[in-house]
């Protein structure tokens, strides 16, 4: 794991001076991070890099977990499409496996933060625990939309908290309570986004069968109906009349998803066995994502929905020229035309990927514009930076804050 | 070479961080969003006048405030859009001042421009208010003489710099900003002082203002 010494190159000595100042003034804070699973998805890969980096600059955080059954997460996979608007049968049945296993974990989970800093809708329930200490709950979902039935039942419990946090400014909603956009980051010395020599990168490609004979056309992510896999290759089906490419659609299943792998039956059976398109079930490897977006010539976020939209920061930051929905917390990443393409169908996107793949001066400029904006707003260093000010905000309540 | 004035009290640098709150407040029309600003706090104003500077240090030139790039990329009004991004924000030394004149001049617009009372935005693009919230911040840089300023200038954060131009100024309402004010009273030097206050800041990138800055400064060093 990287130590906050090693960003100084990339991000500039004084920006980690002003992390070490911040940090100063937490110090004897117990700031407890709990959400539902320690591995794949966004959230765990967020926390399994900024608590290290927390507890390196002295402030004292720590990440637990609650537990859940195959029924608990049916039901917060349908609440987490529910949220998305997108409609979802939701039984009476549902609301109350979720109410018996959230109570369970009330009973079990320990709560010792001065600070609780609760992710997405799994854990919301332990606000029932609250007591002297701050509560934070962190949306990691894009619910500019969303379904009526399920908000109303987890606002019951947004009301108890101190503050909630939102990914994008369409997502907050009428709230008593504070609300904060902290946008999330990706970690430039991770696996998933380091310098990669170019041996390994073709590596990669042979491993997984990919010729370089073609332009390369990738989407990255996991294999779920909001992404949009089946709109990708109609997508690429259009573009490749007019130029020949190859298709990459590469992700894994998070453990809380039970829904990935029937959507990965109706990917294969859309390709219909085009030997240019090429599916990739990666389990958890993050160097073999690197390779395949440093490998692709566009890189493509095609969601109908998005909490953020993070492999856009991924590519970007390989200054990628990218071609993404305007959903979600995409547009705050790509400025259309400046660093990067903005889409809202699939004919859109198959004629932006048409213009990138046809006009490469434009494509390089994209995306060193794109490099240039991740990393002035979402790396990790910055991840952290508003975290702590979030953590410093619960005991004021002005405007401007002199510390 | 002659010497250098030596401040009996130093500039102490200071930094200001942000964050950014969310109110809930979203427009879809010009009615609903001259109202909203001439309802939200004056933190939300200064949000979203000068939110642009921040995060986008690298670009110029850039669309100097959130409402003028809504009207024009979402609604479509160009000229109102136009009008909204030429308000010189230097003009004004409080939020209070700049509110009424950006509701002024959307309302002006609306009465020459009924029909435009009727374009309204898509779900997805509508107008959103936040807040700024900021975090001061001394830092460990302090300099007695322009010389030492220079250095610092060269050093410290963007974030700092930002705070002693533009938040000290218009959102601390201190009428200069905290370099000219330092150069003027500590310094004696007025002429120094004058030249850094008629900079527009507002036109530059943070990078090129700081450029700018330590030039100006250089300038005023004895050799």
């Amino acid at each position: 794991m990287a130590k906050i010494e090693e960003y100084v190159p990339i991000v500039g000595q004084s920006i980690i001076d002003d992390l070490r100042l911040l940090a100063e003034k937490l110090k004897g804070k117990v700031i407890q991070n709990i959400n539902s699973t320690s591995v794949g998805g966004g959230v765990a890969e967020i926390l399994n890099r900024l608590i290290p980096l927390l507890r390196e600059l002295g402030v004292d955080g720590r990440w637990d977990l609650i537990k859940g059954g195959e029924q608990f997460f049916g039901v917060t996979k349908k609440f987490h499409n529910a949220l998305h608007g997108r409609p979802a049968e939701i039984s009476e049945r549902d609301f109350d496996v979720f109410m018996d296993t959230s109570l369970k974990n009330v009973e079990e989970v320990n709560i010792y933060g001065d600070i609780v800093f609760v992710h997405d809708p799994q854990p919301i329930v332990l606000i029932k625990k609250k007591a002297a200490n701050k509560w934070i709950w962190r949306c990691h979902v894009d619910v500019s939309n969303p379904d009526k039935r399920v908000w109303d039942f987890l606002r019951g419990f947004i009301v108890n908290y101190d503050a909630a946090v939102f990914s994008a400014p369409a997502f907050s909603q009428h709230l008593p309570i504070r609300q904060f956009l902290i946008s999330p980051s990706i970690d430039p010395l991770s696996d998933k986004n380091k310098e990669l020599p170019e041996e390994l990168i073709d590596a990669v490609l042979a491993k997984y069968n990919v010729p370089k004979d073609k332009p390369i056309v990738t989407q990255i992510s996991r294999f779920d109906r909001l992404k949009d896999p089946l709109g990708v290759i109609e997508a690429y089906r259009q573009v490749k009349k007019y130029v020949d490419c190859r298709l990459v659609l590469a992700g894994g299943t998070a453990a809380d998803d039970p829904e990935g792998i029937k959507v990965l039956e109706e990917v294969k059976e859309k390709a219909d066995k085009d030997s240019d398109i090429h599916i990739l079930l990666l389990p958890q490897n993050d160097i073999e994502v690197n390779a395949l977006q440093r490998a692709s010539d566009v890189v493509v976020q095609k969601s109908l929905k998005e909490g953020f939209g993070l492999t856009v920061a991924e590519a970007l930051w390989k200054a990628k020229p990218v071609v993404a929905s305007n959903v979600g917390g995409i547009p705050l990443q790509i400025k259309h035309k400046y660093s990067g393409l903005l889409c809202h169908s699939a004919e859109g996107a198959a004629f932006a990927i048409k213009q990138i793949l046809n006009s490469p001066e434009y494509a390089k400029k994209l995306g060193e514009n794109g490099h240039e904006h991740i990393k002035s707003n979402f790396l990790l260093t910055r991840h952290l930076r508003d975290y702590m000010l979030l953590f410093l905000s619960l005991d004021y309540q002005e405007d401007v804050i002199h510390l | 070479m002659a010497d250098l004035v030596r401040a009996k009290e130093p500039f102490r640098f200071y930094t200001r961080l942000n964050l950014t709150e969310l109110t809930g407040l979203a427009a879809s029309n010009l009615v609903q969003l001259s109202d909203l600003i001439k309802q939200v706090p004056g933190a939300s104003i200064y949000q979203h006048t000068h939110r642009f500077l921040q995060q986008h240090l690298y670009l110029s030139p850039e669309p100097p405030n959130d409402f003028a790039y809504w009207i024009t990329t979402v609604l479509g009004e160009d000229e109102l859009g136009e009008k909204l991004a030429s308000i010189d924000t230097i003009q004004f030394s409080t939020i209070h001042g700049l509110r009424e004149k950006i509701a002024g001049t959307i309302e002006g617009y609306l009465k020459d421009n009924p029909r435009a009372s009727s374009k309204f935005a898509h779900k997805d693009e509508e107008f959103h208010f936040m807040k700024s919230v900021s975090f001061i911040l001394p830092t460990p840089y302090a300099a007695y003489n322009l010389r030492e300023f220079a250095d610092i200038l060269g050093k410290v954060t963007i974030d700092s710099i930002y705070f002693h131009i533009f938040e000290a100024r218009l959102r601390l309402e201190k009428g200069a900003n905290d370099f000219s004010s330092w150069i003027e009273t500590s310094l004696g030097n007025k002429k120094l002082a004058n030249e850094i206050a008629k900079l527009d800041p507002y036109v530059y990138t943070l990078e090129d203002l700081r450029k700018k800055l330590i030039k100006i400064v250089e300038k005023g060093i004895p050799r």
